[in-house]
């Protein structure tokens, strides 16, 4: 049994719905100020949606190092892919807050985030797995997985913002 | 009409002009044609063998528009069916993939085993004594073949066998499948994603090495924030680099590589722990196939266009890349990563790893692909402006990768294939 005490949904919540309004509003500096020193950020392919990315080829396996380069290349001017950068709106519901295991708290959730470029509105379906850590008052993100339920990125294309 | 606004390109050798009808990119009536061809006449890459192990496995796929199965059967021969019932027409296999040893059709259910055959009808008696039961299995393609684990179909049965049709691009498929002794292998994790642009486009993207530094500045600072400094390993130098015509529409651009490879070429960030191991591969690679061999199966890469639809990238990872147009503007693209298949677990860590730097959906790089072939689409809907220009190096005498040596390979054939008189060729057959 672990002795680490689980938050309360509300509290979960509240850390949700910021970090979605400060990916929706390109505040990725701020954003990144949400996650642990060692955070991860997983998007698995659609046809192994409970992969692992050591042995399984993902669409993105950002470990600390890459989710900082990725929101410097992002907030730069040569990440053509988001430059001009879409508009994106995230809906996040059916919060769970699932075990504590450690000191890791587990947390599901659902997500439709819209992405909007050129005209066109593209739907990224599924949800996230989160791995949550209690640090002083606050809580952290120390992994993120984001599992499309999109069976292919189509017509998406790509998944170039953070999703 | 301008007669010139016919054609589909201009190749003026002697001036030196290479232009391509924007048409080509924009014209339902050209896709039609496309469709028959050059998907109907060409070998197509369909998938590899290790993606179908052990017998009895199978999987199911589009290919040039069509559903089929990849399937190892009972007796461990990999065939390629179309995924319809010869009764009335439903697909037969439904699942992406699994181990069956046979197909039922779900709608009358009849029977076929895992190499294809008929072997179950509902109420036989039925039937006349017209009804062959052995003529009714799954159908395939009229010609299928392997080379060295990549599995393709043809559906002309008069075409050039698989071997002829490489041609110059066997020699770099080698290059690949060299990297192991035991076999490459397709590692799990299908990229399935799109772009709202010509497939040509993502052929020509696939290896311009023109469009590198601008394109991609933004993967070039990410490998010198990790402590990667291309900037002093000239890669165009003309020793280091090239840009081949492989035959039959196929071509590759090869140069020393600015990343490292997880096959045998540690960098800095690979880790020190890691640069003996690497020596240690590399001293094997010196053994098998001496120095000069080895040196271009590790520290060279490659970009390598088979026509029409297959690219294999072997560059910070390999990738294989096949795609498929929906409409003049919209393919469909799937990719996966090759892999020595005896590579030890923390190698091929390292090598997903290297690989989702640059490619990829959600990668450094691709992403970018995808919006500048987009971008390209979009601009084409200019009308007045009718062509592209793709002249680059034409009068050099060894184009080098950033030329456009490589689109004009694919280019002139292409254009043959859409412009030979094609009645006469089918009487021939015939
Ligand atoms: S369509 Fe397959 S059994 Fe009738
Ligand atoms: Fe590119």
């Amino acid at each position: 049994m672990s002795t680490t005490e689980l938050p309360s949904r509300n509290e979960v919540e509240d850390l949700l719905y910021k970090e979605a309004a400060l990916l929706d509003e390109w505040r990725l500096d701020e954003w990144l100020e949400l996650l642990t020193e060692d955070a991860v950020y997983e998007v698995p392919p659609t046809d192994v949606p409970e992969g692992d990315s050591r042995n399984t080829l993902f669409i993105i396996a950002d470990d600390a190092v890459r989710i900082r380069s990725r929101v410097k290349q992002l907030l730069g001017k040569a990440a053509w892919s988001e430059n001009p950068r879409s508009r994106t709106r995230r809906m996040i519901a059916n919060v769970r807050v699932v075990a504590a295991v450690g000191e890791n708290i587990l947390v599901t959730a659902n997500f439709a985030v819209h992405r909007m470029r050129y005209e066109s509105v593209d739907t990224y379906i599924g949800h996230y797995d989160y791995k949550l850590v209690r640090k002083g008052n606050d809580l952290k993100i120390r992994e993120r997985r984001a599992i499309l339920d999109n069976e292919a990125l189509r017509p998406h294309g790509k998944i170039s913002f953070i999703l | 009409m301008d007669k010139s606004a016919e054609n589909y390109i201009i190749d003026d050798q002697d001036a030196g002009l290479f232009r391509v009808n924007r048409r080509a990119f924009t014209d339902p009536e050209c896709l039609h044609e496309e469709r028959r061809r050059v998907f109907d006449k060409c070998w197509i890459y369909v998938g590899h063998e290790s993606e179908v192990p052990h017998a009895s496995d199978y999987r199911s796929r589009n290919v040039a528009g069509r559903p089929m199965i990849l399937a190892r059967g009972d007796d461990s021969v990999v065939r390629v069916l179309l995924n319809t019932c010869t009764h009335r027409g439903s697909l037969v296999c439904r699942q992406k993939s699994g181990n069956a040893r046979t197909f039922q059709c779900p709608y009358h259910a009849w029977t076929y085993n895992s190499r294809g055959q008929l072997v179950g009808v509902p109420g036989e008696d039925s039937y006349s004594d017209a009804f062959k039961r052995d003529e009714m299995g799954l159908a395939s393609p009229p010609q299928v073949d392997n080379y060295r684990g990549f599995i393709f179909a043809c559906f002309d049965p008069a075409a050039q066998s698989l071997y002829d049709y490489l041609a110059g691009a066997r020699e770099y498929l080698d290059l690949v499948a060299d990297q192991s002794e035991l076999g490459m292998k397709i590692v799990a994790g299908q990229q399935s994603y799109s772009a709202r642009a010509n497939w040509k486009l993502l052929v020509e993207n696939s290896y311009d090495g023109y469009h590198g530094l601008p394109t991609h500045q933004r993967y070039f600072s990410f490998l010198n924030d990790i402590g990667i400094d291309f900037k002093n390993s000239n890669l165009t130098a003309p020793a280091r680099q090239q840009a081949v015509d492989l035959g039959n529409g196929h071509a590759v651009v090869e140069y020393q590589s600015a990343w490292g490879r997880p096959i045998a070429h540690w960098v800095a960030p690979f880790g020190e722990h890691r640069k003996e191991h690497f020596e240690q591969l590399r001293r094997r690679f010196d053994e098998r196939f001496g120095p000069e061999r080895a040196r271009r199966i590790c520290e060279t890469s490659r970009n390598l266009g088979i026509f029409p639809n297959l690219v294999i990238n072997d560059i910070m990872a390999i990738t294989v890349r096949t795609f498929y147009p929906v409409s003049p503007d919209y393919m469909e693209v799937n990719a996966w990563a090759l892999a020595p298949a005896d590579e030890s677990a923390e190698d091929s860590a390292l090598r997903l790893d290297n690989f989702l730097t640059f490619l990829g959906p959600g990668g450094f790089a691709t992403p970018d692909d995808v919006e500048m072939l987009e971008s390209c689409q979009r601009g084409f809907a200019n009308r007045e402006v009718g062509w592209s220009d793709i002249s680059r190096g034409m009068k050099r005498e060894h184009p080098s990768i950033t030329d456009e040596l490589q689109m004009r390979a694919f280019w002139r054939r292409w254009n043959q294939l859409m412009t030979e008189p094609q009645l006469r060729r089918a009487r021939k057959a015939a």
